[in-house]
């Protein structure tokens, strides 16, 4: 046992150095420097355009799981879920020339992109779905999007311990061809649990990246006055990495 | 006794440093989703092929469950475990430390020459031949640098989304993420074990000579 003891006192130590390590500012931009270069890594190895696996529909999983928010708690959506979404609305604007208000029926009338990939989420599952919708460079073109903006935020409906969810991607994810706001999943209108009636894919960075319930997209210049600055609900609460490709 | 290069004593320690933070944030990783699947997809209990026990906060880093600290974590330390795992092998090729003292040659691998090295290992008897590594050493080493190490890089690389669009086929080449993700945890508990086995032959056989020598090369 005393064995034991000891092994446990030197673990704590070193984990007691490495608290010290990430509470200190060299530490902590140490560590948000490593995910930098992670990100510059990946687009230094593969092209803008290059695509994540697309799978067939024989490869779906059984279920699409759905996790965080599983649905949106207030009148106002439950209103919406009642008459099948007809009145949602999603409002782009920012740095664009002419701000949009899209219904779904107008989203539908884009041309749409249908693609079977796989959802990993930072805890680790994988699941397979089929989406359907159209580019998110699409509609940012239709909206005349400023050479100014560097990010797209994506605004929500649900709210997690009681703060607004969101989340941003740089232009190189917003314009992938693979980025896409979808409305049906596996042939079949967003299902609530999955953030029905619209979310985001966005195929090259983990689930928390892919938001649901979208009620807004916004071309911004910087991230420092949206949120708490850090880019999206995980990364302002929790400190998660914004970047989120691995 | 060769004296160990000072490429190997280098690399040897920071190499230390990097496993012990990737293995114990690894724990803390495994506590966010404690099942494996095989195949590219899985995401509940019914289909997992190992239910994986919750490691406890002495073992993990940081000490209380924090998905993303732990991963800050592991994403810092992969940089200088896997850069400092090409450079080892590059060291090990140019200065003929492979060639010389890791390779077997096929009469090692003889089954009684193998039996007699197993044997001699039990009797705790460490003396060497002429070489620097008995059949036992280089065959564990050559386990490590080859598989082990590697294999971590690798499978590391094939469960992130952001990689993949680079080289989709790593992904396929292990049967798909949740494959990559099993076989990352696999090759963790190997090293864990690689690690129990060389400290307590380092114990067993010298312990101060080993860690001086390892430390500043040894007597030539």
């Amino acid at each position: 046992m005393k064995r034991r003891a000891l092994l446990a006192g030197l673990g704590a130590m070193f984990v007691g150095a490495c608290s010290k390590v990430a509470d200190s500012s060299v530490g902590s931009s140490l560590l948000s420097a490593a995910e930098d270069w992670h990100r510059k890594a990946h687009r230094a190895l593969s092209s803008r355009t290059a695509m994540v696996r697309e799978y067939t529909k024989a490869d779906i999983s059984p279920d699409f799981r759905g996790n965080g928010s599983l649905t949106v708690d207030t009148e106002a959506y439950r209103a919406h879920m009642a008459e099948g979404f007809v009145d949602w609305r999603l409002e782009v604007g920012g740095l664009v020339a002419n701000p949009l208000s899209l219904s779904l029926e107008q989203l539908r009338a884009f041309p749409q992109r249908t693609q079977i990939t796989r959802h990993d989420c930072v805890e680790g599952w994988s699941a397979i779905g089929e989406w359907t919708g159209p580019q998110l460079s699409a509609i940012l073109e239709a909206a005349g999007i400023s050479s100014e903006a560097n990010f797209i935020v994506f605004r929500c409906a649900d709210t997690l311990g009681g703060h607004k969810y969101y989340e941003s991607v740089d232009m190189v994810d917003a314009l992938h061809p693979q980025t896409i706001i979808a409305h049906r999943l596996n042939g079949e209108n967003l299902p609530i649990k999955n953030g029905a009636p619209l979310r985001m894919r966005i195929e090259k960075q983990l689930g928390y990246k892919h938001p649901k319930y979208l009620t807004a997209i916004e071309a911004v210049a910087s991230l420092d006055d949206i949120g708490l600055g850090k880019g999206g609900y995980w990364e302002d609460q929790y400190g998660y990495q914004w970047y989120a490709g691995i | 006794m060769k004296r160990h290069f000072l490429s190997t004593r280098i690399w040897h320690w920071i190499n230390l440093v990097c496993l012990v933070v990737l293995f114990m944030s690894g724990l803390n990783i495994s506590n966010a989703h404690r099942y494996l699947y095989w195949g590219e997809w899985g995401f509940s209990p019914e289909q997992a092929w190992l239910a994986v026990p919750r490691f406890p906060g002495w073992a993990t880093i940081p000490d209380y469950y924090s998905l993303a600290a732990a991963r800050d974590w592991h994403i810092l330390m992969a940089w200088p475990f896997a850069l400092g795992l090409l450079f080892m092998w590059a060291a090990m090729l140019v200065n003929r430390h492979f060639w010389r003292d890791l390779r077997t040659s096929p009469a090692e691998w003889h089954p009684r020459s193998v039996g007699a090295d197993i044997r001699k290992h039990l009797r705790l008897d460490f003396r060497h031949g002429p070489g620097k590594y008995n059949f036992l050493q280089k065959v564990s080493y050559g386990l490590v640098f080859a598989v082990l190490l590697p294999g971590m890089i690798f499978t590391g690389l094939a469960i992130s989304p952001g990689f993949e669009a680079a080289a989709p086929w790593l992904v396929d080449a292990f049967g798909g993420r949740q494959s990559a993700r099993s076989v990352h945890f696999i090759f963790a508990w190997g090293i864990f074990a690689f690690f129990v086995v060389h400290v307590a032959l380092v114990l067993l056989s010298g312990p101060v000579r080993q860690m001086r020598d390892m430390i500043t090369g040894g007597k030539a």
